[in-house]
């Protein structure tokens, strides 16, 4: 039976079923990287949406459907680009949030206009809030851009942790991403090196993480704006004899 | 200005198309001690006049710093001064906390306008009876502002405000357009050229003004007495001095032409009205 509250509990709002429990369609990693004087973002265009068993309410963690043409980053007034993993509609209702902050921005019509490092702490704020309430906006958001020459690339978790790097990833990123990053990036990237190594790692995602999609976006802030690309595929190599017959070596019935 | 039959109420219109309720608010600033505040390209610097009630008591805070990049001085009823800068205050330090950046000056000016005007059209309001001179920095640049109580605001290079700022205003009108491009030094010594022709007559000391400055990697602060004496020292201001007419040179400190006058002992609060107080 689902976990009744009482009315007067102190743990979060009336009923369960005003909480964030856990996700339901979902984007995977989101890896970035500052290069020269600019920020690149990668992103694929997968979601999936959980299955629900119907007894006890309790999710069962198969996949039930993917969704292949979800764009999991979008531009933020002149000087920002936002991607996320994790919920897809929670990502949706940041936008929202982001887009009256913005048009409240433009409507003071000053010369004066948020820039990156100031979204960013702005979603500090807000998913810190929410985690506060017990109803986290279930994403891992990175923010990137570029204001007045100034290159800016932090990241926000569901909880609300928040930091700035040279280069970020969220979920399974972080783990496989990362340590390419670490070892390969360095302060002049081009953009050409950038893409490479992006690609590198969004290569090693497709390949060890289940949720990916082989469909990726590349975007790109500089001064002058935000471009994200069309969409392209990721060559991969499936011929290596370990995947030919890959229980070989394995011991047991499966 | 005479009583009318028009005069008693904020949201009474005069057939002239006046508020005079608002107009006597801004009267209210006339009467206070002066302030001034003038900019160049990179620094801000805030003046005032500040006259003790007697030679027992401490004079009225007139400079409030808002944040390490805004701060503001004012003239008219200091009350009213205190809880508007306690107001300036609240809103730059919610918006470095959501944003971790300072609020733009000329939104906090605007803002503060805003809450003047409500005040002009509310039966059981009064305006505030207070002109604040905001002096600022941000991204583009330095910024001096002067909030009137009918909630106008006006962006200026230099301003004088309080009895007798005409005389200020004038030495600034003068002068104004060597601001932008001077040094942070020399535009203290404006200042304190300025405030002193608001004296007319008296001495210029520490002890009679409070001088603060924001600039380019300078937070607000308020200068110590002793920094502002040796300033004044330096510029060898004299009460009597005929100032030079024509081109003053910007650079060189000027020479004082004049022997130093015996003191004066000017009456204090003399010409100061109640309302300052």
């Amino acid at each position: 039976m689902a976990l009744k509250l009482p009315q007067n509990s102190l743990l979060g709002s009336q009923s369960d079923s005003q909480r964030t429990l856990y996700p339901y369609v979902t984007g995977t990693s989101v890896v970035a990287l500052k290069y020269k004087d600019r920020i690149l973002m990668a992103a694929d265009m997968g979601g999936q949406q959980l299955a629900l068993g119907s007894i006890d309410l309790k999710p069962f963690s198969y996949v039930h459907m993917r969704y292949k043409s979800v764009e999991r980053m979008k531009p933020i007034g002149k000087h920002s680009l936002l991607g996320a993993s994790g919920e897809i509609s929670d990502f949706q209702e940041i936008l929202r949030y982001l887009n009256e902050l913005i048009l409240y921005d433009n409507m003071w019509d000053d010369g004066n206009s948020l820039g990156p490092k100031e979204v960013h702490n702005y979603l500090t704020r807000v998913m810190y809030n929410r985690r506060n309430k017990f109803n986290p906006l279930w994403n891992s958001l990175v923010l990137g851009g570029v204001k007045n020459g100034n290159k800016y690339l932090g990241t926000v978790s569901m909880i609300g942790v928040n930091f700035k790097d040279n280069h970020v990833a969220t979920g399974f990123g972080n783990h496989l991403a990362q340590p390419i990053l670490r070892q390969e990036w360095h302060e002049n990237l081009s953009f050409e090196d950038g893409v490479k190594l992006l690609e590198k790692c969004m290569r090693v995602l497709l390949y060890c993480d289940r949720s990916a999609v082989n469909k990726l976006q590349i975007a790109k802030i500089t001064e002058e704006g935000v471009t994200i690309h069309q969409p392209y595929s990721l060559k991969t190599y499936w011929e290596f004899s370990t995947f030919e017959n890959p229980a070989q070596g394995a011991i047991g019935s499966w | 200005m005479f009583r009318n039959q028009y005069d008693t109420d904020v949201t009474t219109w005069s057939p002239a198309g006046r508020l005079f309720q608002v107009e006597y608010a801004m009267e209210a600033v006339k009467q206070g001690s002066a302030a001034i505040g003038l900019r160049s390209k990179t620094h801000v610097v805030l003046g005032c006049v500040n006259k003790a009630n007697s030679e027992l008591s401490s004079h009225q805070k007139k400079i409030f710093k808002v944040d390490d990049h805004i701060g503001v001085a004012i003239a008219g009823l200091t009350a009213d001064g205190r809880v508007l800068s306690r107001y300036m205050r609240n809103e730059c330090i919610n918006y470095s906390f959501t944003y971790e950046s300072p609020l733009p000056v000329g939104r906090l000016v605007v803002q503060l306008a805003d809450k003047a005007q409500v005040c002009t059209q509310r039966s059981w309001k009064r305006p505030y009876g207070v002109g604040l001179l905001v002096a600022g920095l941000d991204e583009s640049g330095a910024h001096l502002y002067y909030n009137c109580p009918s909630g106008n605001y006006f962006e200026y290079q230099a301003f004088a405000i309080g009895s007798r700022s005409q005389a200020a205003k004038t030495y600034l009108e003068r002068r104004f357009e060597s601001f932008r491009d001077t040094t942070r030094d020399n535009l203290v010594k404006d200042a304190l050229m300025a405030i002193r022709e608001t004296l007319q007559g008296e001495t210029l000391k520490s002890s009679v003004c409070t001088v603060a400055v924001v600039g380019v990697g300078e937070p607000f602060h308020v200068l110590d007495q002793g920094t502002v004496q040796q300033m004044i020292d330096a510029f060898e201001i004299v009460a009597e001095q005929e100032g030079p007419a024509a081109e003053p040179d910007v650079d060189s400190g000027q020479e004082a032409s004049a022997e130093p006058e015996p003191e004066q002992g000017a009456a204090a609060g003399e010409g100061v009205a109640p309302m300052d107080i």
